[in-house]
């Protein structure tokens, strides 16, 4: 009669593909919304899914339909006033008694706005679209350190812990099949002789007894067969892979000297919450170094470093020499993806900005997988821009950008991180 | 029977209770000679039913951007609260499938059984419309053929290419139907060798040998000749079978989204009989089981309240108006065909000296046989219907600057009020009267349409980029002209535009 069916345990997202083409057909779009919310909304949302809005005029599907105008007659309910011949002034548009014949919403006061809701991860694949990280293939497979230990097959020997119990039996009772073989059918063969000589009265005596002997011996000898030997025995083989490690560490470095406003850093922190989200995508687990410096550089937390205002001059080399020192004690190359920004108003001791550069060039840029520096200024460049924009020449691993307004915050990442074309 | 403990009242249902509930109606169903298909009913959850909304109601849907579109907007309203989600879904297929929301107490799941597995049901298997257009045993078949043709085509030629195309379709959608001819249903592996064979013929067309066939004499260059020799109606029937440049494979997807266009058109055109059918029908039930005892009070209440607030009809300056309620129309009228029947006043037996006193059941079931929309609004809308709806029409001539009331819900209005019903759901005054005219054969090829107004109601402007995508499946020029009253044509708009 009726069939009942519990649909509940389909799979959901049955509409996840057509979602996905509408997102990849209005990328365009939603790519605008998503640089302008980063652009202009406030940082700590960065993270969280995203609304986005894109025009109504560009997802409308159009199709013939009647417009406004001409001579209609409608037939509406709940008369509550009129008689026939009455004459009523007529509405103004868009707000209208219309029975629903028409196309109210493109008119009236519809949604100039489509607005919907992208979840984190599609949030993040728009915002890093196109994008990947520098120098990442050359590098991670020969500093590998971390192993993955996996299955691989079965081996002769090993610790009994690792006796495979069916691989063993097998073997075991394929030697046992193999070793006793003839004598079984030897074996069988003087059984059917010994019955044959006891059921002939002319058989002799002692032949009977040389076969009842040899018959005892066969048995004997098949018995002797060790159910199972040393040379049976099969373990589970284990091997140790290499694997790319998953795990960076990210350096901020950030002037906090008394030139940099409270605009600035905002602006330097969008930047580095950048680099920190994209780091999400390629990496598991990602530690953050927090390190302000002005004539000192100190490591702090990530509130003392967004808003703790200092005053004094500037060492920029305080902080290098520090991020050195911490990669050396707690982060090892080999085992870490070091990512290093550093973002400052470019102002700097005149005789310190060599300095830094010898620490680049010696320590910092060999250990790192990529240092981007941000100048936030709108001023000239002093000494620490050109040793480094002369640097920047000689790695692959080292660039610099100059920011002058926080719009230009995400130009300028997807420019560092755009994908090269190969 | 009423000697038997009614069901438990719920509210948390369970698929033995759902078994039971569905046993009840099936007999009262049967009692009322409701034919029909058999059912599938499947308990789905919120997300799934905002899936079957957005996919328009197809159980099997190809892969497009604006169903994604769609469950996004769903989705949103849902969430808002704007809307609730309706309590079901009923897909015209044998099995005739419907889908019951999880979240739906037990009273409300054999309301939604009532209304969708025999109100709905019997209507898609006895309406006329329903018998002539659909094919309900081969539409699920046809759904899966489509789906997997499409995403095949994907795979072949690009994601991009196969969008293109069924934007184009979809903008042209609504005339991808014939409103006259009959189709002969077709089975899946029909579907399958027949799509083969043109396949094969279309390739053989091509075919270097046939060009050296001499091709037809002359005196016909002379006569300027008209093609198609008629108007066509079924625009994406004449470019699937004219448009010179297409692919196989695109004319077998403007195939695939005209049948699906041709699937849907009865129910376009029967929405107040096909609601006021089964609303009829859940209300009818429900009471029958009460009246016996099979059901308590308290499923009832239940049942009635939701059941009320379906059938509510705002008034015209309520801020809840959006038109004419299709159930609270089709409700009233169904019961009062009953009453009609069953206690005719002296104004029925004028009005409907035919059906007065007849057998109810007998009268009921031969309109929804026999009407759609229109004329079974313009053959039993009562006086008695108008007055509880307090009807009235206005007028809406652009020339002047007042709106006029033309009748009411008196002796006077009655007769105006149906006939200006009716034609509100008259589909062909709904929909902008656009037909193929001519295409220049021994021209530039160019494909005009003429658009004929009803009463002077222009075009939208989304006709230009209706036209756009026209031209896409066409390759050359595509003209729309509007033919005036006086007989004289103007051009509507042209793609690609004139220079």
């Amino acid at each position: 009669m009726a069939h009942f069916i519990d649909r509940r345990l389909n799979g959901k997202n049955k509409s996840a593909v057509n979602r996905q083409r509408f997102l990849r057909r209005y990328k365009k779009q939603i790519k605008e919304a998503v640089s302008d919310a980063v652009n202009q909304r406030s940082i700590q949302d960065l993270e969280a899914s995203e609304n986005i809005s894109i025009p109504q005029r560009d997802i409308n599907e159009p199709f013939f339909h009647q417009g406004q105008g001409g001579d209609r007659q409608r037939v509406l309910p709940g008369n509550d006033q009129f008689t026939k011949g009455d004459k009523v002034e007529r509405p103004p548009q868009g707000q209208g008694s219309g029975s629903g014949d028409g196309d109210a919403s493109d008119s009236g006061e519809g949604q100039d706005e489509f607005q919907f809701n992208i979840s984190k991860d599609e949030y993040l694949d728009i915002l890093f679209d196109d994008l990947e990280l520098p120098n990442l293939q050359e590098t991670d497979v020969d500093q590998l350190i971390e192993y993955k230990t996996s299955r691989a097959g079965f081996t002769n020997d090993g610790v009994p812990s690792n006796i495979n119990i069916v691989r063993s039996l097998q073997s075991s009772l394929a030697r046992r099949i193999a070793m006793g073989a003839s004598k079984r059918s030897r074996l069988r063969e003087l059984t059917t002789r010994l019955e044959e000589a006891r059921n002939d009265p002319h058989c002799p005596q002692q032949d009977i007894v040389a076969l009842e002997q040899e018959v005892e011996e066969l048995k004997k000898m098949l018995a002797a067969i060790p159910f199972i030997d040393t040379f049976d025995l099969k373990f589970n083989n284990f091997v140790k892979t290499p694997v790319p490690s998953t795990q960076a560490v990210m350096f901020c470095l950030m002037d906090v000297s008394g030139s940099m406003d409270q605009a600035t850093k905002d602006m330097a922190k969008r930047f580095f919450l950048l680099l920190y989200l994209f780091l999400t995508r390629s990496y598991e687990k990602i530690e953050v170094v927090f390190i302000r410096h002005h004539t000192q550089a100190k490591e702090v937390d990530e509130h003392e470093f967004f808003y703790s205002q200092e005053t004094g001059g500037t060492i920029v080399s305080s902080a290098l020499q520090l991020t050195k020192e911490i990669i050396e004690e707690r982060y090892p190359p080999s085992q870490w993806n070091i990512y290093a920004a550093q973002a400052s108003d470019g102002d700097n001791w005149a005789d310190d900005s060599p300095k830094c550069r010898q620490l680049l060039d010696k320590h910092l840029l060999p250990a790192v997988r990529h240092y981007s520096y941000i100048e936030i200024t709108s001023r000239a460049h002093q000494t620490l821009w050109h040793e480094y924009a002369e640097l920047s020449q000689q790695y692959a691993n080292f660039a610099i950008r100059h920011v002058k307004h926080a719009e230009e915050i995400l130009p300028t990442f997807r420019d560092l991180f755009a994908k090269k074309v190969a | 029977m009423s000697a038997n403990k009614p069901l438990p009242d719920g509210p948390d249902w369970t698929f033995d209770l759902l078994e039971d509930y569905h046993q009840a109606i099936a007999e009262v169903a049967k009692l009322y000679r409701l034919d029909t298909y058999p059912n599938q009913i499947e308990v789905i959850t919120a997300e799934q039913m905002m899936d079957a909304y957005s996919s328009v109601g197809m159980p099997i849907g190809y892969n497009h951007w604006s169903y994604g579109k769609k469950f996004i907007q769903t989705e949103q309203t849902y969430k808002r609260g704007q809307m609730g989600l309706a309590y079901e879904i009923v897909i015209n297929s044998s099995p005739c499938i419907a889908y019951l929301m999880e979240e739906n107490t037990l009273p409300m799941q054999a309301l939604v059984m009532a209304h969708a597995c025999y109100g709905h049901n019997s209507f898609f298997k006895n309406n006329y419309l329903f018998k002539t257009w659909t094919d309900a045993s081969s539409i699920i078949d046809y759904l899966v053929f489509a789906k997997n043709y499409i995403s095949e085509c994907e795979a072949r030629y690009g994601v991009d290419e196969v969008e293109e195309v069924l934007d184009s379709c979809h903008a042209l959608m609504n005339y991808g139907v014939d409103r006259y001819k009959r189709p002969s249903p077709i089975s899946m592996e029909e579907e399958k060798s027949r799509q083969q064979a043109r396949t094969e013929y279309l390739q053989s067309q091509i075919n270097e040998l046939w060009r050296t066939i001499p091709t037809k004499q002359k005196d016909e260059t002379l006569k300027s000749v008209k093609f198609p020799a008629s108007p066509e109606e079924n625009i994406l029937y004449f470019i699937e079978k004219n448009a010179p440049l297409l692919e196989t494979w695109q004319r077998e997807i403007i195939r695939i989204v005209r049948k699906i266009s041709q699937y849907f058109y009865p129910q376009k055109q029967t929405q107040v009989m096909n609601e006021g059918w089964a609303t009829f029908w859940h209300y009818t039930i429900m009471n029958h089981l009460y009246d016996h005892g099979q059901i308590t009070e308290k499923v009832l209440l239940e049942v009635l309240h939701s059941h009320t607030s379906v059938v509510m009809q705002p008034e015209y300056n309520s801020p809840y108006y959006s038109g004419i309620n299709p159930y609270a129309l089709g409700f009233a009228m169904m019961r009062d065909i009953r009453r009609i029947c069953e206690h005719p006043t002296p104004e029925d037996c004028r009005w409907f000296p035919d059906i007065a006193g007849k057998d109810w059941l007998e009268t009921l079931h031969f309109a929804m046989h026999n009407f759609k929309d229109e004329s079974f609004i313009a053959q039993y809308l009562s006086p008695q219907v108008i007055r509880d709806f307090k009807l009235f029409t206005l007028h809406d001539d652009d020339k002047k600057p007042y709106l006029e009331i033309d009748a009411i819900h008196d002796e006077q209005g009655y007769q105006d009020i149906r006939s200006a019903l009716s034609a509100q759901y008259n589909l062909s005054n709904i929909e902008p009267n656009i037909q193929v005219y001519n295409v220049a054969l021994r021209g530039d090829r160019s494909l005009t349409l003429r658009y004929v107004p009803h009463q002077g109601i222009p075009l939208a402007d989304s006709l230009d980029e209706v036209l756009k995508h026209l031209h896409r499946l066409w390759g050359f020029e595509v003209v729309l002209e509007q033919v005036n009253p006086s007989g004289k044509v103007e051009i509507l708009g042209r793609c690609p535009p004139a220079p």
